[in-house]
């Protein structure tokens, strides 16, 4: 099946790959905990003792990153699946029910893509009590309205084919038709398009969080990370910097994976294949 | 002798293929080819799908399609290996003094410019004439394809004419710059057999008058038959015969040519009505929603278990509505369905399981109509299932069963329908509809998309398993051969109306009306001058012009 696979592509699965054990293993590979203070200085420099010295309280942040990472990939990923199970079901409902329910759906989710993503989870979020489970509530649901827009748009192609036509005068039903008729020919370009979401999913909890209003101190995000070191930047110190970079190492690699897999996928039997 | 305008010597044309699970290979799709051609001459070139017609014809031009390299041999046109020069070279040789005739004209033409405009370019870019002796020249050409008011047709855009036309427009356009030789790459296949004998005419006498060399390219050996004075007959990239179009079409030599040539020979005779029919028309007028249009006019026809009624007419003639209604995708507004002496509910929703099993449907394109992520076995094995509760083992081998049926072995139970040919896709389709023991299948221009030898398997396979399963047909075409193939009765359809209607002997003899004289004189015939009879004798024009 994977006969050659393009350099780019290997180097984004093994990043991607490191990423996800590392928050998978986070509690045996930190080397303190993630609230442990350590030290009685501030942003000392990286020692063998803290490999990344220590952040503006005193705790490793070697160790506070590797939880960070666990909460970002955590939050990101349960966000990433409720928006694909609600936008997907959504979608290929509209699809293939068609009249107004279609009509409201669909309405329905240009409304909410009309409020910037950003200011809309902003709102919801100063009034609610900011919990993970409402993080990734909002995150997930947000997102689902992009993922409800590519999955209608797939199967209202897919749903005008002869294969589909012959199925409802076999007097299938309709969640057969949506799972086994239409599901598995939209499964490429949705799963092309997750990875995607996912790193949007990451940037936007990190943003969240550096804005304070995602992951509360002092549990660990990427983004939050972020946030509590950016003071030491006046004073010269990168310790900003690491979380930072790791953002972009993570939302780099899933994306060259997902590009792959994109790749693949449109190239082999005419797109959708 | 002097040397001939084209000469094809050893042409050989390779591809890159790109199979899964394997490295991309090289490989030969064209293995040698030969062949002469003087000015005024039309050479036929055909055979079935993969053979490397079109391949063959582009390399002519020098030129080959995404993927494709021309790997060795000669192309002399008029003096110089066109494969040896220069790229500067072969493009003034492109459009001027070679040009082509693509098969959907349709979608060669630009949408966005006018029809004259795209016409004279060609002779205008080059140089050959000045915009208004090219415009004039394009006047002529028009008149002389027999288009109507050619004074003004230039000025409208693609969409403002029919099909045949825009086919015709598209000659004008090849012609226009007076090329040597002309390459028409199937241009009659999208067309009405009722349009297309006409393009073919006017194909035919534009050849003719201007004296150009062509290269007509088609799978219908009856159409070439009337074009060409030679024929070389392909076969997966290898010349199988070639000699004059007499030769070949009276005394083929080959079997592959024989049997091309006596394609569609199957014999069946008509059945008589049985007393009571398994499906009754009654009365059927049916629009599309939120349109005012009837597609369907009055329709009654009946269909008589175990027998084949087949529907024919043009393209927009309401047979595929016929069958929409009668599955109940789409309830007439008028009008009642009876199915075995009981009332059938108009819309597909209110029908039961029951009902649903006994009438089952084959369509055209056997490649939409599978799940490209089921296998074979899945595809015939759902309604196995889904009607009959059929599961596990007993499903497998009721599977196996079909698979046998339509001549398919086991091994083909864990393919996916991307991995079958042409043929044993629609194969697929069949077993499908009879996993479900229908009354009453119908069949939805099934073969109009396969070769002809491939069809005609499918079209004796159907009839095998009309004797054996006792099944009816509701067959529908635009192809008088199969009608005559297979039919006992006949229904055909003009303008949503049936214009005649009874046994296939009775609807296929003498007096006509003018319509069905029309589509009946239109089918091309196996043998030469058939074309000119047909232009002379027959009694009403095509919609289409």
């Amino acid at each position: 099946m994977f006969v050659r696979i393009p350099f780019a592509a290997i180097i984004g699965i093994c990043f991607t790959l490191s990423f996800f054990l590392i928050a998978l293993f986070a509690p045996l590979i930190a080397p303190y905990g993630y609230d442990e203070v350590v030290s009685n200085g501030f942003w000392e420099p990286a020692t063998s003792e803290f490999l990344l010295g220590t952040d503006g309280i005193g705790r490793d942040l070697l160790s506070r990153m590797i939880y960070g990472l666990r909460t970002t990939i955590w939050i990101a990923t349960l966000a990433t699946i409720l928006s694909f199970t609600t936008g997907s079901v959504l979608g290929f409902l509209a699809a293939v029910m068609g009249g107004w329910i279609d009509q409201a759906l669909s309405r329905f989710v240009d409304l909410l893509m009309s409020i910037p993503s950003l200011i809309f989870a902003l709102v919801i979020l100063s009034i609610t009590p900011i919990t993970i489970l409402i993080l990734i509530l909002v995150m997930g649901l947000l997102d689902a309205t992009r993922v409800y827009r590519l999955a209608r748009a797939v199967a209202v192609d897919i749903n005008v084919m002869d294969y589909v036509e012959a199925a409802k005068l076999r007097g299938e039903n309709r969640w057969w038709i949506i799972f086994r008729e239409i599901l598995p020919n939209a499964l490429s370009p949705l799963v092309a398009e997750m990875g995607l979401r996912f790193i949007f999913a990451v940037l936007f909890i990190s943003t969240l969080s550096f804005l304070g209003l995602g992951i509360q101190p002092p549990q660990a995000d990427l983004g939050g990370i972020v946030k509590e070191n950016a003071e030491g930047l006046t004073y010269g110190i990168g310790a900003a910097l690491y979380p930072a970079i790791t953002i972009a190492i993570l939302a780099i690699s899933v994306n060259l994976v997902a590009d792959w897999i994109l790749s693949r996928t449109t190239s082999l039997k005419g797109g959708r294949g | 002798m002097t040397e001939p305008l084209v000469r094809v010597r050893d042409l050989r044309i390779g591809a890159t293929v790109y199979p899964p699970n394997e490295k991309p290979h090289d490989i030969e799709i064209v293995h040698g080819v030969d062949f002469d051609l003087e000015s005024g001459r039309v050479l036929g070139l055909i055979g079935e799908s993969g053979a490397g017609k079109s391949t063959i014809g582009l390399a002519t031009l020098a030129f080959g399609r995404g993927g494709i390299k021309i790997t060795g041999g000669e192309v002399w046109v008029n003096g110089r290996d066109i494969l040896q020069t220069s790229r500067t070279d072969v493009r003034s040789l492109r459009g001027g003094e070679v040009s082509y005739v693509s098969q959907s004209a349709a979608a060669s033409f630009n949408p966005a410019k006018k029809i004259l405009d795209q016409v004279v370019e060609a002779s205008v870019r080059y140089g050959k004439f000045s915009r208004s002796e090219a415009e004039s020249r394009a006047v002529d050409l028009f008149e002389q394809l027999g288009l109507p008011e050619p004074e003004t047709i230039g000025n409208r855009y693609p969409h403002q004419v029919s099909g045949g036309q825009l086919q015709r427009c598209m000659t004008a356009l090849a012609l226009c710059p007076q090329p040597q030789l002309v390459i028409f790459d199937e241009p009659t296949t999208a067309l009405d057999v009722t349009t297309q004998i006409d393009v073919l005419a006017a194909i035919k006498k534009a050849i003719h008058e201007t004296g150009v060399a062509a290269v007509y390219i088609t799978h219908d050996l009856a159409v070439v038959a009337q074009v060409s004075d030679a024929i070389m007959v392909l076969r997966l990239g290898d010349m199988v015969e070639y000699g004059t179009t007499q030769q070949i079409i009276n005394s083929p030599k080959q079997e592959y040519t024989k049997a091309l040539v006596s394609v569609r020979s199957i014999e069946h005779p008509e059945n008589t009505p049985t007393d009571e029919p398994i499906l009754r028309c009654i009365d059927i007028t049916a629009s599309y929603p939120r349109t005012k249009l009837d597609v369907l006019t009055d329709v009654n026809v009946e269909i008589h278990a175990g027998q084949t009624l087949a529907v024919v007419g043009e393209s927009g003639s309401g047979k595929s509505t016929l069958a929409r209604v009668i599955t109940g995708l789409l309830p007439p507004r008028i009008g009642r369905l009876v199915f075995d002496g009981q009332e059938l509910t108009p819309d597909l929703a209110s029908r039961s399981r029951e009902d649903l099993r006994q009438l089952q449907m084959i369509y055209q394109m056997a490649d939409v109509a599978m799940n490209p992520r089921h296998t074979v076995g899945t595809i015939i094995g759902r309604p196995v299932e889904f009607y009959f509760g059929l599961k596990g083992e007993e499903k497998r081998q009721r599977v196996i069963d079909l698979l046998d049926e339509i001549e398919m072995g086991i091994d083909f139970i864990d393919r996916y329908p991307a991995e079958l040919s042409g043929g044993q896709k629609q194969r697929v389709c069949i077993a499908r509809a009879l996993a479900a023991k229908p009354k009453l299948i119908i069949c939805d221009e099934v073969t109009s998309a396969l070769d002809p030898l491939v069809a005609d398997g499918i079209l004796r396979l159907l009839l095998d398993l009309q004797r054996i399963e006792n099944v009816a047909y509701l067959f529908i075409t635009h192809d008088i051969a199969t009608v005559r193939a297979i039919a006992d009765s006949i229904a055909v359809m003009y303008q949503g109306r049936v214009q005649r209607y009874g046994g296939k002997s009775k609807v296929l003899s003498p007096p006509y009306d003018d319509y069905t004289d029309l589509l009946l004189s239109s089918v091309p015939e196996m043998r030469l001058g058939w074309l000119e009879d047909v232009l002379e004798n027959r009694q009403m024009e095509s919609a289409g012009n």
